[in-house]
């Protein structure tokens, strides 16, 4: 074993202080990057302009009905409906679902074929946080339909989607 | 994970078809959909593990069908609406991530007189 210089041993006050904050910051650091951290809204947007191509999106059409306030994120019933009377003209052609704060902010998008009857699904979707939720509406003329709605939860999906 | 059962997937669709009416057809696939990030109670992630794709034929053309991702519950359940010509048969088909494919067909009849 090596000889140590007591100078070498023993650290003062002041190094012991800002090693064990820089420490403690990079132990933070370290902590955070790995984390499925919830997302935020901007990834949400980010992610519908990537699916609906940047058009500019309008309001009305669709109507979500969803329980404003939930005990249980893991299992939430929504149900929507867009008017149209999916005739070859005008009709559906997806409709996305999005939710702002779950770490996977794309919930699933639905897509109605040529045999497809009114433009009105329900499902059950995890929902991580007390949020809004965004439906997008993509129609065969091209146009696009935005609505939101806010669900409160008071326990979340469980690390969910 | 022995959590995805052998239950096959169930479907509901009506038995008779009333012409100029909308099928409403509800389906459930047994599913854990897991998102990848859940960890067992020693510390092991669970693989990530969900239906990606779901598909609605009659008689092989396509009514309905659906992406999902991890924000979806687990034992995926939907609803939607078929406008079918006449009789045939619905094909139902769900896609796992790990490869296993869940498939359910129904048939369809015109309603009698």
């Amino acid at each position: 074993m090596t000889h140590l210089e007591l100078s070498e041993v023993l650290l003062s006050r002041r190094q012991v202080l800002a090693g064990g904050g820089a420490a403690a910051l990079l132990a933070s650091l370290a902590g955070l990057a790995p984390l499925p951290a919830h997302a935020e809204p901007a990834d949400a947007e980010a992610k519908l302009a990537e699916l609906t191509g940047g058009v500019t999106l309008q309001k009305g059409r669709i109507s979500i009905e969803v329980p404003p306030y939930t005990e249980y994120g893991k299992q939430v019933r929504i149900s929507i409906e867009v008017e149209s009377p999916m005739t070859d003209a005008d009709r559906v052609k997806t409709i996305h679902v999005l939710a702002e704060r779950n770490t996977v902010p794309e919930v699933a998008s639905y897509h109605f074929g040529p045999l497809a009857g009114q433009a009105r699904i329900s499902t059950r979707i995890r929902v991580a946080t007390t949020q809004i939720l965004l439906v997008a509406a993509e129609m065969a003329s091209g146009e696009i339909y935005l609505a939101k709605t806010r669900v409160k939860v008071a326990r979340g999906g469980g690390g969910c989607g | 994970m022995s959590s995805i059962t052998t239950k096959g997937p169930e479907v509901k669709v009506p038995r008779y078809l009333t012409p100029g009416e909308d099928v409403l057809i509800r389906t459930k696939a047994w599913h854990p959909m897991e998102t990848g990030w859940r960890k067992t109670h020693d510390g092991q992630t669970v693989e990530r593990n969900r239906i990606h794709t779901f598909t609605c034929a009659f008689n092989g053309q396509e009514v309905f069908s659906a992406d999902l991702h991890s924000g979806v519950s687990a034992n995926p359940y939907m609803t939607f609406y078929a406008r079918v010509p006449g009789p045939g048969v619905f094909e139902f088909k769900w896609i796992a991530d790990d490869g296993a494919v869940y498939t359910s067909a129904a048939r369809i009849d015109l309603a009698k007189p």
